[in-house]
C-alpha cells in the first residue's frame, strides 16, 4: 500500500512543481514505483517540467471521467525506471473534478504505487480542497520571504482543517550569501515562525532553471546543491536519517575555515 | 559554527530580523481570524464567571486576539475583552 503526498504552498511560484518533480525522480531513482499527479486543472505545469509534456494522451479528468482507464493516461517517464506522470487536464476547469473523486483515485493509485505525489495548485479553493482530500501526508513548501512564509502558514492551519496534521517543512531557494549577510530568514528563523518539522532546505541553485529549461529533473545533474537537496528529501521520505546538509550553509569562505579547522566537506 | 559568523553580524538591524519581527506580528492576527471558534468559547466562559457579579448586554460584547507594544520592537499578543457593564451586581459590591 502506498503513501499520497500533497505538495502545497499557498503561494505560487516557490517551487512546488519542480520540488515534486524531483523528489519523485529521486524515489523512483531509488526503485520506488512512483505517480506524479498534476491536481493543479486548467494551469498544469508538472508536464513540461518533467519534459513529458510532447507525451501525453489523457489526463485526469478523463480517468475520473471514465474516457479511459487509469494505465492508459499514466505517461511513463523513460529516464526513471518506476516514475510515471498523471496529466492535468488543460482546457478544464477546476470544478470539473471533486474531492471525492480525487480520494477514489488516490486510493486506486495507492494499490499500485509506492508513492503517490501531488502537485497541489496555489491558492485555498476549489483545486486545492481537491488536491488535498486524498492526501494521508503533506510537504508545505515556502521560501524565506514574508508572503511565503506568511501564505505556509495558513496552509498549515487548512491542511489540519484536513486532518492533515503533521506537514513537513521544505524551505526553498534559500540564499546562503543573503542569510549570512543577515538579509534573508535562516532555516531556524522560519522553522521558528511555522512551527512545523522541516523535511529538507533546498539552496537557491540557478541548475533549476537550466534543467527546467531542458525538461529535466536536476537530480540528475552532477555537482548540482539543490539536486543533492532533493534527493536527501526523498531519502528522508523513505525514512532514512539523513542529517540536513551542512553545506546549505557554506559558502567558499566558510569551506575555507572549516577545511582550516580540519572539519571538511564529506 | 555559524554562530561565529553571526556575532560579526549587525544581528539588530538586518533586514531578516524586520522580515521576522513583521511576519511575527501578521501572523498573530491572521491565526486569531482563523479561529471564530476558539474566541466564542472564550467569550462563553467568561461571562459564565463574571454574570455573577456584573450585569451586561451579552451582544455588547467583543473579545478580540490584538497586538500590544511591550517596547519599541518588542510586540506580543493580547486578549482584549469590552464589556460594557449596565450594572453591578449586590454581590460585587463587597467593600462595606
Amino acid at each position: 500500500m502506498g503513501e499520497v503526498y500533497v505538495v502545497t504552498s499557498g503561494k505560487g511560484g516557490v517551487g512546488k512543481t519542480t520540488t515534486t518533480a524531483n523528489i519523485g525522480a529521486a524515489l523512483a531513482m531509488e526503485g520506488n514505483s512512483v505517480v506524479l499527479l498534476d491536481a493543479d486543472i486548467g494551469l498544469r505545469n508538472l508536464d513540461v517540467v518533467l519534459g513529458l509534456e510532447n507525451r501525453i494522451v489523457y489526463d485526469l479528468i478523463d480517468v475520473v471521467e471514465g474516457a479511459c482507464r487509469l494505465k492508459q493516461a499514466l505517461v511513463k517517464d523513460k529516464r526513471f525506471d518506476g516514475l510515471f506522470l498523471l496529466p492535468a487536464a488543460q482546457t478544464r476547469d477546476k470544478d470539473a473534478v471533486s474531492p471525492k473523486q480525487m480520494q477514489d483515485l488516490c486510493n486506486e493509485l495507492k494499490e499500485q504505487f509506492d508513492y503517490i505525489l501531488i502537485d497541489c495548485p496555489a491558492g485555498i479553493e476549489q483545486g486545492f480542497k481537491n488536491a488535498v482530500a486524498g492526501a494521508d501526508k503533506a510537504i508545505v513548501v515556502t521560501i524565506p520571504e514574508v508572503s511565503a512564509v506568511r501564505d505556509a502558514d495558513r496552509i498549515i492551519g487548512l491542511l489540519a482543517s484536513n486532518d492533515l496534521h503533521y506537514p513537513e517543512l521544505v524551505i526553498n531557494r534559500l540564499r546562503i550569501d543573503m542569510v549570512k549577510r543577515g538579509d534573508m530568514m535562516n532555516i531556524e528563523d522560519t522553522m521558528d515562525i511555522l512551527g512545523i518539522d522541516l523535511l529538507g532546505v533546498v539552496p537557491d541553485d540557478e541548475n533549476i532553471v537550466i534543467s527546467t529549461n531542458r525538461g529535466e529533473p536536476v537530480i540528475a545533474t552532477r555537482n548540482s546543491l539543490a539536486g543533492k537537496a532533493f534527493i536527501n528529501i526523498a531519502k528522508r521520505i523513505q525514512g532514512f536519517d539523513v542529517p540536513t546538509m551542512d553545506l546549505d550553509e557554506d559558502s567558499s569562505i566558510v569551506d575555507k575555515l572549516k577545511r582550516l579547522f580540519g572539519i571538511g566537506k564529506k | 559554527m555559524f554562530d561565529f559568523f553571526r556575532f560579526f553580524g549587525k544581528e539588530e538591524s538586518s533586514s531578516k530580523n524586520i522580515a521576522k519581527e513583521r511576519l511575527k506580528l501578521v501572523l498573530i492576527h491572521d491565526r486569531a481570524n482563523v479561529s471564530p471558534k476558539f474566541l466564542d468559547i472564550i467569550k462563553g466562559d467568561i461571562i459564565k464567571v463574571i454574570s455573577d457579579y456584573l450585569e451586561f448586554d451579552v451582544d455588547e460584547i467583543d473579545i478580540r486576539i490584538t497586538k500590544v507594544q511591550n517596547g519599541e520592537s518588542d510586540y506580543s499578543s493580547a486578549l482584549v475583552a469590552n464589556i460594557p457593564i449596565k450594572k453591578m451586581k449586590k454581590i460585587g459590591k463587597n467593600s462595606g
